[in-house]
């Protein structure tokens, strides 16, 4: 089969891979009918996050049909159409019994190097690192799914692709997200980053209750995404000082949640401080530039959330524990409990509260893969979504 | 083992020895001519010099023995430094003559005596340490499962190759024992036999190895495997400790680190396979590792492509 592989830094290539086989009982074959590209992928292409090898499979976006099932997977069978949540959960474990589905304890095989680099290992994930389980992506033609019987979620009317693809991570994640906010009426959230995670967080926020939401990029098309479909007000930090008008626009109270769905990467409008991070980035000094999570930490009010979705891998610098301890904020983050969330959101995608396919900006097909990375890491031609196809 | 009463008395002669490095480091330090000319060396300036320095390291030896996270290390040190004295002594009484070579050999006798205290208070703690080439390992996991269910897998020893990996059969052989068959390095394997010395039901098994089998080299070691409650409706906690000899020695043991083998670390994705099994039914497996995990493995993990 085809498939888009990892072969370095800033480069992935299309290559012939044989196809996937039932290794588990547990196991099932899905023949992938549409798969995305995700912002995190971003940091793999850039080459941040340690254990990757030359030939990975990347992906962990996608959705298709049931081809082949083992003998333990009772719910489904061949000819079902399902979407796969990117994090892959036994569901009998501690963690997964408590709706923890990212935390299972026992699908990541090399849990011992997780351990090393986290203390103690999260789920094994599609497509992303050895660290969290070597599992080959979804940007394939086809992908072994272990744990079938309880991740994939069963889409049985006639909702196309695109309106149920982005179950599998950034509609949940960026539910989440606001979920972690504990929003009453009348909050005002604030969102950085305007990616696909940040406009579904921002909807998200509106869906749960908010009173305002408040979203900040620097990409112009990006924002006017955020105002026409999420009816949030945004910020350009490029022109404007953000933790100034933010105090303006709440009278001085600050956001009453902040969501960080940028992460790892964030970029600065100093070139100093940018600079800063980033020579110490380079120099494996820290592994995050975390402008974005410090800036939501200060802005956020006395008392405060803070929702942290944006992926970090290690270690990040200058962190602000003073505010966060004296201005009695909660910290909440995790990786998306995706499968929690898989029915619920299924059911506001069909009564139509929310229509996922607005982020999606651009439509490829499964080869054009290399072409299409350099488009989303560039944001060339206003790229925000890209949806592949086998 | 009576590990723990032998670390206690190597602990205490290793701060009888720091209170003796005290009191000669203090005098060394402030009257250094009175020590010089009671161990009859005051005539060589060189000595008088290095008196001075000597009580110093002295306190180190002191602080180390007294202060110290781990007390008996310093006796080794002690040790070092009784070979200087005595080389510096042994040096001294060969140029004197009369008295002060009388003196000289009074305090080389004295040197000589707390080198053997020294020397006896390091080989202690050594032992007391598991000096003798043993390794000792340990590793736990909580499973999700009730404990006598835990148990029942774990004793029906047929199961355990599921989850030890480097394990190749498990056989009964009646009256308790048990044939074991494990693979060693260069895809060669080893096997030995094995008694049950304890086997409280939901509770504990413990095993020792019977010596050699006549196949191979044979293993020595012994180990236990306890399962409690895990509060709050947890599960069962799995706790396994074990004593091995492992080929080779500790030079052998350090070397197999070096190519990937890792004891504790196979011995903890062992038990997190064990709860795989017991929790979903099966051994998580990706394609780039399709023999499931092991330390040993990660060198060899390919690409995460799809299984050929």
């Amino acid at each position: 089969m085809k498939a888009n592989c990892w072969t370095g830094r800033n480069t992935v290539e299309i290559e012939r891979v044989p196809d996937p086989q039932i290794l588990n009982p547990r196991d099932a074959i899905v023949r992938i009918t549409s798969t995305a590209i995700c912002g995190s992928d971003l940091h793999l292409y850039d080459g941040y996050v340690p254990t990757m090898k030359k030939g990975d499979v990347l992906g962990h976006e996608f959705m298709g049909e049931v081809v082949e099932v083992g003998p333990g997977v009772s719910n489904l069978r061949p000819g079902d159409r399902v979407v796969v949540p990117f994090p892959i959960a036994c569901g009998n474990c501690w963690s997964c019994e408590h709706e923890l589905y990212s935390l299972c304890e026992n699908s990541n095989p090399n849990a011992g190097i997780a351990e090393k680099l986290l203390g103690h290992s999260p789920a094994g994930v599609f497509g992303y690192s050895h660290m969290l389980g070597g599992y080959p992506g979804g940007q394939a033609e086809y992908a072994r799914v272990p744990f079938a019987d309880v991740g994939p979620i069963k889409i049985e009317d006639d909702l196309p692709d695109e309106k149920v693809l982005f179950l599998s991570d950034i509609l949940p994640t960026g539910y989440m997200g606001a979920e972690m906010c504990g929003i009453s009426p009348g909050d005002t959230i604030a969102v950085w980053g305007a990616g696909p995670v940040g406009q579904f967080a921002a909807a998200s926020a509106r869906l749960l209750g908010a009173e305002r939401v408040i979203v900040i990029d620097r990409f112009p098309h990006r924002l006017r995404m955020a105002r026409e479909h999420t009816g949030a007000e945004t910020i350009d930090y490029a022109e404007t000082d953000v933790l100034e008008e933010l105090r303006e626009m709440t009278a001085g109270r600050g956001p009453d949640a902040c969501i960080d769905a940028v992460g790892m990467e964030a970029h600065h409008p100093n070139p100093a401080m940018y600079g800063y991070d980033r020579a110490k980035q380079a120099a494996r000094l820290e592994t995050e530039r975390p402008y974005a999570l410090r800036e939501a930490i200060m802005a956020c009010r006395n008392g405060g959330v803070v929702s942290v979705i944006g992926v970090y891998t290690g270690l990040a610098d200058k962190f602000p524990m003073g505010a966060l301890m004296n201005r009695s904020l909660t910290l909440r983050t995790g990786q998306c409990h995706t499968q929690k969330y898989l029915r619920p959101l299924l059911d506001r995608i069909r009564n139509g509260e929310i229509d996922p396919s607005f982020v999606i900006s651009h439509r490829m097909r499964l080869d054009q893969a290399p072409r299409a990375y350099e488009m989303f890491k560039n944001k060339v031609d206003d790229c925000t979504k890209i949806v592949l196809t086998p | 083992m009576s590990a723990p009463y032998d670390e206690h008395e190597a602990r205490g002669l290793a701060r009888a020895l720091g209170w003796m490095s005290l009191g000669l480091g203090t005098a060394q330090l402030t009257a250094p001519r009175a020590v010089g000319r009671t161990a009859g060396v005051d005539d060589s300036p060189v000595i008088r010099a290095l008196l001075p320095l000597v009580g110093l390291r002295e306190l180190t030896h002191a602080a180390g023995l007294l202060r110290g996270h781990r007390p008996t290390r310093w006796a080794w040190t002690r040790v070092a430094g009784d070979a200087m004295d005595l080389a510096i002594l042994g040096t001294a009484l060969r140029d004197r003559r009369g008295p002060r070579r009388q003196r000289v050999a009074a305090a080389t006798a004295a040197v000589a005596g707390i080198t053997a205290i020294d020397l006896y208070t390091a080989l202690r703690a050594r032992a007391a340490a598991g000096g003798t080439g043993d390794l000792h390992l340990r590793a736990s996991v909580t499973v999700n499962r009730p404990r006598a269910e835990a148990y029942r897998h774990w004793r029906e020893f047929g199961n355990l190759p599921r989850f030890m990996t480097h394990l190749r059969s498990v056989d009964d052989i009646g009256e308790g024992r048990t044939r074991w068959t494990a693979e060693a390095p260069v895809k060669s394997t080893v096997s030995w036999e094995a008694e049950l010395v304890e086997d409280l039901p939901d509770e504990l098994i413990a095993w020792r190895s019977l010596r050699d089998t006549g196949q191979g080299p044979g293993v020595s070691s012994s180990g236990s495997v306890r399962f409690s409650d895990a509060p709050g409706g947890r599960g069962t906690e799995v706790r396994v400790e074990m004593t091995y000899a492992p080929p080779g020695g500790r030079v052998g043991a350090a070397f197999a680190r070096l190519f990937g083998e890792h004891p504790e670390q196979q011995v903890r994705d062992d038990l997190r396979r064990f709860k795989q099994i017991l929790e979903t039914g099966e051994v998580a497996r990706s394609d780039a590792r399709p023999e499931g995990f092991r330390a040993r493995g990660f060198a060899r993990e390919r690409p995460a492509q799809p299984v050929a």
